[in-house]
């Protein structure tokens, strides 16, 4: 084996690339309590207060403090830059200073110029005229291949959010691969990968060829890159140190090349715990000094930045990098996953406070220790920043090694990846089937010209069949719409540091996804339940309804209405899966819009369940505000009837509650008193 | 028997042990001057609904419940006795921990006995009563309730007799119930039972007005503010400390 190495135990992971492998055979699941944590050091305090300054300026200055308009970003475009050199233990950020965001024309050049021009910048003519002239962006890509339908569906908002100007991210590296192997054994990898396709020239081969070199130029400029910083990657790391660096040198590569939607980091904790675990052994590090190097590398991830514009920042209710870092979970051998470096993780929260980045997410089993379901649950209540996902439920799917990208997208690190599809718009899907495609807020016939309901009052079997069937149209469009997006996004913005992270052979996601699922279900539902008469305009299109009397409502754990919820989700899936999808990726969809859904609402007309024009959907697959009266349980009982297997993309749902309704205080209540008696 | 009930909360969690199903019953003598839920008052209001009905609620997700179970609250669970009997029954069939809520304003020492033994068999299918004492003052409780306050500790002694384990809940209203003399007069008292497992002092709050408002109602504790919740601590331990005196003297 090799000496950096040393102590480990091996396995298939020393002979091939296998992180998870090397996971299963080293890592040790920590019971413990957080008693064992350090607190911040001087130095993770002064640059800290750095971080806090530059935040507080960048404020000032109006969102943006500064953004690069001359140097296209390459992983080797900048020079390095430091908050401060000599107290900084993980370096490395995406331009040449911190808060300086880079520019990556790559996805489309009018949105890189607009997210410059919105900020009072403006990009360098030169360049410009590049990417108009010379070098095709997969922006313009999308429209030289699109039809007038995907364009009217486009405007009108009944599919929304397509990834065809901006990165389309979700895409999560296995950037441990670059601690555990040091660059030079990862090229062999891909150099033996190249020379072991198929010799018959199809085009999927040329393309494999064509993508397998360029990730072997990213591999080659990662090299360089760290060297900048003075680091070298092209061996394992030796301790935990460089591991840590390692692994944020794969991550900084990829968001110094792509500004996708969702820029995660996938599940690195327990992995690096074994480094940890080793430095502590042999004393090569103290637990303070192991606790800064997170915390440093924390805060990198923290100064993660793009160059957005206001109506980005919009349709995601500000300006997220969803820097998702999954942790815990249970192994397939049924030990749990927690480590000292899962608590690490969390702790970085108290030591630098809380922050929205990175995503800090639990992967929740029944079966996690209780001392880090007590210290989750600590966490949540004073920091509210931390995200749960259910375990149990996609590790039957995914296996032990798989990490979330952006909120709820699964899959296995480095062997997974998804093509993001953004979402269709299901309420106006609904609008659409009842006024025969045309459009209730701009009187255009987007959709086809299928016959509307007619008569004075809305019959369910009637509506059903006729929403099935826009739903379908809906569905065909939307996934051509997103197999054009797709290869042109391979075509003009390959992800070649996060694809040189993976493995040859992916196992590509087609995601789908939708918005406004509690609306259609409790639209349906009145139809179905009460009486609901439409209201026509002049020109005869429907564009409010009267409804009279009471309806079962999605939220309240009642069958009559989550049942069609769970159909309207089946059926959507069902006419997904028909369809050819780009590089035969698996189709997959998800409800998840937790921050779009009030653009959506803003598009959308007056619709059956009482919600009026413009009002925001429920986010995700919650249910409408103020609908579910049954408390939290019977809420939260309706969603996970959701069926997983046509959501595989995930299911999510936000859910806020005063810490008074959680329990009463400790220091008020203990809740034994012969332990009040004795206090 | 069929209850009479206000509406039903899937995730309690400050109605006893762990995480609960409450059923919260129609319909209370009392009318506490602090009050949260003057909309559970009326005697004839409500859902008629059946043990097994709401039992059935309870099983959709009860996965939740684990470590937590079933808790009566409302209004006044012991004016429904029969009620309670059928859904504690279907209750411990299953094995699930049951929980009253109650003021106690129900018992009378003196009723008749058909009841008394309807209620010796309801406790027999109780794993828990948290008893609200209002007030430890005959004439105090009286001004702040409308009702006296005799039959209600004679309930607690009633399910101590009974062996059935008790919470005392007290609410702290700041210039109303907070006066020392008479916590610890109530730990006193509480001190006296040997079934008592815990002591829950209730800060009082002001989130139960806008309910009068709705309801058309005059709020009787306008301009009271709530309690401080550092200066609940402090009365708590004026109640710990009568309870620690009377433990001594019965050399517990």
């Amino acid at each position: 084996m090799r000496p950096e190495w040393k102590d480990f135990v091996g396995g298939k992971w020393d002979k091939e690339v296998n992180v998870r492998d090397f996971i299963q055979r080293n890592y040790h699941p920590y019971d413990g309590d957080e008693s064992f944590l350090a607190g911040p050091t001087q130095d993770t305090k002064d640059l800290w207060a750095q971080v806090l300054d530059l935040q507080k300026q960048e404020r000032e200055a109006g969102g943006v403090l500064d953004m690069d308009t001359k140097v296209v970003s390459t992983i080797t475009s900048h020079g390095p830059g430091y908050l401060d050199k000599s107290k900084e233990k993980i370096v490395g950020f995406q331009t040449d200073k911190p808060f300086k965001r880079s520019l990556q024309p790559y996805g489309g050049i009018r949105m890189a110029e607009k997210a410059c021009s919105d900020n009072g910048y403006e990009v360098d003519p030169e360049i410009s005229e590049f990417f108009s002239t010379h070098r095709k962006t997969h922006n313009a890509g999308c429209f030289d291949a699109y039809n007038q339908e995907m364009r009217a569906c486009r405007s009108a908002h009944i599919i929304t959010g397509l990834p065809d100007a901006y990165g389309r991210g979700r895409i999560i590296g296995d950037y441990r691969r670059v601690a555990l192997y040091g660059i030079d054994r990862l090229i062999e990898d891909k150099q033996e990968q190249k020379d072991s396709t198929g010799r018959v020239m199809t085009d999927d081969v040329i393309r494999l060829r064509e993508e397998l070199s360029e990730q072997m130029t990213a591999l080659k400029l990662m090299k360089e890159m760290a060297a900048s910083y003075g680091c070298d990657i092209s061996k394992p790391a030796s301790n935990v140190q460089e591991a840590i660096q390692a692994t944020y040198f794969g991550y900084l590569c990829s968001v110094k090349e792509q500004n996708g939607a969702a820029m995660s980091l996938g599940r690195t904790s327990t992995f690096l715990d074994i480094y940890a675990e080793r430095d502590l052994a042999n004393g090569t590090f103290t637990e303070e000094q192991i606790q800064e190097f997170v915390d440093h590398f924390i805060m990198k991830l923290r100064c993660v930045k793009f160059a957005r514009t206001p109506e980005y920042n919009q349709i995601f209710a500000g300006d997220p990098v969803w820097v998702t870092e999954s942790l815990g979970g249970v192994g397939v051998d049924g030990r749990h996953m927690v480590t000292k470096m899962s608590f690490r993780y969390l702790h970085t929260l108290e030591n630098l406070g809380p922050s929205p980045e990175p995503n800090l997410t639990v992967l929740w089993s029944t079966r996690l220790p209780e001392n880090w379901k007590k210290y989750c649950a600590k966490m949540s209540i004073t920091t509210s920043s931390i995200q749960y996902e259910n375990d149990d439920l996609m590790r039957v799917v995914h296996g032990d090694d798989y990490a979330i990208a952006c909120c709820v997208s699964s899959m296995v690190v480095g062997k997974e990846m998804q093509f993001f599809g953004a979402r269709a718009n299901l309420a106006k899907c609904l609008l659409y089937a009842l006024n025969g495609g045309v459009d209730e807020v701009s009187k255009k016939q987007v959709g086809p010209k299928y016959r509307p309901v007619v008569g004075d009052v809305l019959d369910y079997d009637d509506v059903m069949d006729k929403f099935i069937d826009m739903m379908e149209w809906q569905a065909d469009v939307y996934v051509n719409t997103l197999n054009i997006i797709h290869y042109m996004h391979d075509k003009y913005c390959y992800e070649r540091a996060e694809m040189a992270l993976h493995d040859r052979d992916v196992k590509r996601y087609f995601a789908t996804g939708v918005a406004g699922l509690s609306i259609v279900a409790d639209s349906l539902s009145a139809i179905k339940y009460a009486k609901v008469e439409p209201i026509r305009d002049e020109d005869g299109v429907i564009v409010d309804f009267k409804t009279t009397g009471d309806f079962p409502k999605y939220g309240n754990d009642d069958d009559r209405v989550d049942e069609i919820a769970q159909m309207i989700v089946h059926k959507f899936m069902t006419a997904v899966r028909r369809h050819h999808t780009y590089r035969n990726g698996i189709p997959t969809t998800s409800i998840l819009t937790i921050t779009s859904n009030v653009t959506y609402g803003k598009a959308t007309g007056n619709t059956p369940d009482g919600r009026k024009k413009g009002q925001p959907f429920a986010p995700g697959a919650n249910p409408m505000h103020g609908r579910d009266t049954h408390g939290a349980v019977a809420s939260l009982s309706s969603v996970s009837k959701l069926p997983f297997n046509d959501a595989q993309d995930g299911i999510s749902n936000t859910f806020t509650i005063i810490p008074g309704a959680l329990g009463k205080e400790d220091k008020v209540f203990a809740g034994d008193i012969e332990l009040d008696l004795n206090k | 028997m069929q209850g009479r009930i206000h509406s039903l909360e899937s995730f309690g969690t400050v109605d006893g042990p762990g995480t609960r199903f409450v059923v919260f019953v129609q319909g209370c003598p009392m009318r506490c001057a602090y009050c949260h839920n003057p909309d559970t008052w009326d005697m004839n209001g409500g859902t008629m609904m059946e043990p097994a009905e709401i039992f059935e609620q309870y099983l959709r997700n009860k996965d939740f419940y684990k470590n937590g179970g079933i808790t009566v609250t409302g209004g006044e669970p012991l004016m429904q006795v029969d009620f309670l009997i059928d859904l504690f029954t279907i209750a411990k069939e299953h094995g699930v921990h049951t929980c009253i809520d109650s003021s106690g304003i129900a018992y009378k020492p003196n009723a008749n006995s058909e009841w008394l033994a309807k209620l010796d068999h309801l406790m027999e299918l109780t794993d828990l009563v948290m008893l609200d004492i209002k007030h430890i003052d005959p004439e105090k409780h009286k001004e702040l309730t409308s009702q006296p306050n005799d039959g209600i500790l004679a309930f607690a002694k009633y399910l101590d007799e009974k062996h059935v384990d008790v919470w005392i809940r007290h609410v702290v209203v700041p210039g109303i119930t907070d006066d020392d003399e008479y916590l610890y007069k109530l730990g006193y008292f509480i001190g006296g039972l040997s079934n008592l497992k815990a002591l829950d002092a209730l800060p009082y709050h002001t989130m139960g007005k806008p309910k009068y408002e709705k309801l058309g109602m005059k709020y009787k504790l306008e301009g009271v503010e709530p309690m401080d919740k550092n200066k609940l601590i402090e009365k708590k331990e004026v109640i710990l400390n009568g309870i620690r005196a009377r433990r001594k003297e019965l050399g517990r």
